[in-house]
């Protein structure tokens, strides 16, 4: 065993408000601003800020010998710059050590990669950009939604010139084969293939605070321990949410000592090193490749795509959403593709799983609803306002673009009129007229700027 | 074993649920090698055929004695029809109002002397709670001529039967909560209903409650120990395989589906304000409540100032073959109880393929997984749940497909055993007591 590798996820959806369909064609907004703050704002003093103060101070620390990687979805970072931007800065502070890493996704944390080639590129280009901004570094190395992965997936990364992705070290994949090695795309064999440790990574993530677990309490020791005994091993990828550190295992639970703790026991007791996953990529070499036909993913113990995509009211959510990509590929309007963005997210989807009736267990720790068929009705009032404002630019037939084209003559007779009639007003009380009609042409002109396509 | 039963009314002669659910538990038990029923009930219609009349004893009461044969069950179920005004779901004032309306009718008032004869008075009194008693009486007759293991009451109005019967035989007694007057009254209980309910309650050994939320209800509203209260959910009854479409949609629009008794119980007004939401922003759907009750006509006045009424039609009291029509033209069934201890028509709508929207506040909504539940209050979420089921196709396909097979899997079979496992609770108690006291 020589390397760790540490990477977190980071997201945060923005949850919609009670959208009724009474709602649909009169109300636009569609979001929880109070729970989104909330949330954002909570999750911040338990995990990211604390967890980061953590992360740095270890670096710190071990002098760069202690490193970790990153991926942060783009609804996540505008979240910390509108609600808490010191989040953002302790994130641009750890980017400043140089040794983070930060991973390239879809900037939405969206499914499109099971949809639309095209847009899941620009998704991809678009997080890019992002990440460039606030942290200088252009990414590298590829982490799709969830570690959604397939060849195909593969196959488009590897064109947009990545080195790498992450993905699950899934046992139907792997089946006698360890995720301890570095593996190749099967269409691709230019880019590498990282494997998550699923034992290990539960290990911390789902297992760490369960005292009915055979190891509990778990030790930085006991956990060194288990990766020395590795000997032909070459590297553990930990592959984690973030929000593990003090969200879903509390604080209480000793998830920050153990942490703290995990570096100096690894240098003291062993000659195993940390390592970004660029650094993996450079420092070993393939074994083979995994090919992996139909999607994987992180989620549950099916480790597919059921979660999201599992059932009815998820297939028609989805298939209905990206009806209206090519179609938005023409508007340019700024507060429609903010909407369109948001509605991508696949926590809408998580939302509407139905799948864990039969454990009974509560899936998500922030679903805001109480069953997935209102998350799906909810949702599909959300997108049935989306279509109308999006008909009302970008027409869906003639009929439609007739109907649109009589729609703004009519407004703007109805602008006229509402003006002759202050005119007409003005002339009646006799005031004078023209001060009281310059100031009304200007703003009377409805927009009609939106039509650029 | 054999177990005296004792209910309200068994099918065909049903005004509600509890018939049904009797039938099916009857018909469950009926399953098991080791368990025999004699089932009682009380009379309160003269149409029956009078010819089977036979006389139990010689204390002057009229008593029907039949043998039932379950049509696929080898054993049969002993019954007795009691002669009695006793009447289902209704308190004693409903009971006066009834019975004053229907003066003509003469039934034969039970008195008994000091020395335990039972006389014919031929006069009514119209005393709901004197009918109770009488029915008490006759089964301490029942109770002393047959010979059994353990005596099981359903509902308030047998609680004093079963009492009386384990006062003479010295028997376990197991009661059968489907509901408490704190439902039947929306909070306003009637002090002499709730005595005897609770009466009952305290003299069991065992009680069963068809939900949670209603043994919590024994359990805080009349303090009984939750170790005796144990929840028992209703099942149904396999739908025949053969459907015949007798009637047709006369129209190409959705149909949305309230049915029940229309009381305060029940939550009507909410559908009727949640239509109104729903109506003002789609056209091609109509709502239909079927049922009556003693909030018809302030249903129908509603309506009317909401000046819906041509979108929103009332049938009046459907049965049989009517219920299964009306399922078959409806696109959705709402159920928007008030206080619901369990609710078995949900389950029927499922059956028919019906996506159904029921309230948290029934006890169905515990077991149902493929069904939208809201507060009976949020008239708001209850409309959005119709306007989904309407406009969003896979919400319907959905709950077509896994509704039904979740439906079917709840089988009297199951619920039986569990009924059975409660009498052999209270016989195994019953036996150490009786122990004790030798």
């Amino acid at each position: 065993m020589k390397s760790i590798c540490f990477y977190f996820q980071v997201h945060q959806p923005f949850r919609y408000r009670r959208y009724r369909f009474f709602d649909i064609g009169n109300d636009h907004y569609y979001y929880d601003d109070y729970s989104n703050e909330s949330i954002l704002l909570k999750v911040a003093q338990s995990c990211y800020l604390p967890a980061n103060q953590l992360m740095l101070e270890l670096i710190n620390k071990h002098k760069g010998k202690f490193k970790i990687a990153f991926s942060i979805s783009g609804l996540a970072l505008e979240q910390f710059e509108l609600y808490a931007p010191e989040v953002l800065d302790s994130f641009k502070a750890l980017a400043a050590t140089g040794h983070v890493e930060f991973l390239s996704e879809t900037y939405t944390h969206s499914l499109v990669s099971l949809k639309n080639k095209d847009l899941f590129r620009r998704q991809i280009q678009e997080h890019d950009l992002m990440i460039e901004k606030y942290f200088g570094q252009k990414p590298s190395v590829f982490r799709n939604t969830e570690l959604i992965y397939s060849d195909e997936i593969g196959e488009i990364i590897a064109n947009m010139g990545f080195k790498a992705i992450l993905t699950e070290g899934a046992r139907h994949i792997l089946g006698w084969k360890s995720p301890n090695f570095l593996y190749v795309n099967a269409i691709n064999p230019r880019l590498k293939v990282l494997m998550r440790n699923y034992k290990l990574s539960d290990d911390i993530a789902f297992r760490f605070s369960n005292k009915n677990w055979s190891e509990f309490p778990l030790k930085a020791e006991k956990f060194v321990g288990w990766m020395k005994s590795m000997v032909k091993d070459e590297f553990i990828n930990l592959f984690i949410d973030y929000e593990v550190f003090g969200e879903y295992q509390r604080v209480e639970s000793g998830i920050f000592d153990f942490m703290g703790h995990l570096p100096d026991v690894v240098f003291k007791h062993s000659d195993i090193t940390f390592a970004t996953p660029s650094e993996i990529v450079s420092n070993f070499q393939p074994v083979s490749l995994v090919s992996v036909p139909q999607p994987i993913s992180w989620a549950d113990e099916e480790r597919d795509l059921s979660a999201w995509l599992g059932n009815e009211m998820q297939e028609e959510a989805f298939n209905n959403l990206y009806e209206l990509s090519s179609r938005m590929d023409k508007v340019f309007d700024i507060d429609l593709r903010k909407d369109w963005n948001y509605l991508q997210s696949s926590d809408h989807f998580y939302y509407m799983c139905t799948k864990y009736f039969s454990s009974g267990e509560i899936h998500n720790h922030f679903n805001p609803y109480d069953s997935p068929y209102e998350a799906f009705i909810n949702y599909m009032n959300v997108l049935s306002d989306f279509k109308l404002r999006l008909n009302a630019l970008v027409p869906e037939n003639e009929f439609e673009l007739e109907i649109a084209g009589l729609n703004k003559l009519l407004n703007e007779k109805e602008a006229k009129l509402r003006k002759y009639e202050s005119e007409l007003k003005a002339i009646q009380t006799n005031t004078p007229v023209r001060r009281s009609v310059i100031p009304k042409s200007k703003t009377s002109p409805i927009k009609v700027s939106n039509k650029k396509h | 074993m054999k177990v005296l039963m004792f209910g309200w009314e068994f099918p065909p002669h049903i005004s509600g649920g509890l018939g049904t659910a009797c039938y099916g538990l009857t018909k469950g038990l009926s399953g098991f090698k080791d368990v025999s029923v004699i089932f009682v009930v009380p009379k309160a219609h003269g149409d029956e055929d009078q010819t089977s009349l036979k006389l139990l004893g010689a204390n002057e009461v009229f008593v029907t004695r039949k043998q039932i044969q379950f049509p696929d069950i080898e054993s049969k179920l002993e019954y007795y029809e009691v002669e009695s005004g006793m009447i289902p779901y209704v308190d004693p004032e409903e009971y006066w109002k009834l019975s004053a309306r229907d003066v003509t009718k003469k039934t034969p008032l039970v008195e008994t002397t000091s020395d335990g004869k039972i006389n014919f008075s031929g006069r009514y009194d119209g005393n709901l709670l004197h009918e109770i008693y009488n029915y008490s009486i006759v089964a301490e007759v029942i109770a002393r001529e047959n010979e059994f293991d353990v005596i099981h009451a359903h509902d308030w109005l047998t609680y004093p039967a079963g009492i009386a019967a384990k006062r003479v035989s010295g028997k376990p007694l197991v009661i059968h909560v489907h509901a408490t007057d704190f439902d039947r009254s929306g909070g306003n209980v009637n002090p002499q209903v709730y005595a005897m309910e609770k009466e009952g309650m305290d003299a069991a050994d065992q009680i069963i409650t068809v939900s949670n939320l209603t043994r919590n209800m024994v359990i805080e509203k009349y303090l009984i120990n939750p170790e005796k209260v144990t929840t028992v959910y209703n099942a149904v009854e396999p739908v025949s395989q053969e459907e015949k479409i007798r009637l047709r949609k006369g129209v190409d629009e959705k149909i949305v589906t309230f049915l029940g008794r229309i009381t305060m119980q029940k939550g009507p007004e909410y559908f009727v304000e949640a239509a109104n939401l729903v109506l003002k922003k789609m056209k091609n759907v109509r709502f239909v409540m079927a049922g009556s009750g003693d909030m018809m006509n302030a249903m129908i006045k509603r309506v009317a100032e909401l000046k819906i009424s041509d979108r929103f039609h009332f049938t009046g009291f459907l049965k049989g073959d009517d219920v299964f029509d009306m399922f078959k033209m409806s696109d959705v069934f709402v159920m928007p109880s008030v206080s619901e201890p369990f609710g078995i028509v949900p389950l029927e709508a499922m059956q028919s393929d019906v996506p159904v929207i029921i309230s948290y506040q029934s006890g169905v909504s515990e077991i149902l997984n493929y069904a939208i539940k809201i507060d009976y209050w949020d008239t708001h979420a209850m409309a959005d749940a119709i306007y989904g089921l309407l406009n969003y196709p896979s919400l319907h396909t959905m709950f077509k497909k896994c509704g039904k097979e979740e439906v079917d899997n709840l089988q009297w079979k199951n619920s039986a055993a569990q009924v059975r496992d409660i009498y052999l609770k209270a016989l195994k108690m019953y036996s150490g007591k009786s122990k004790l006291v030798l």
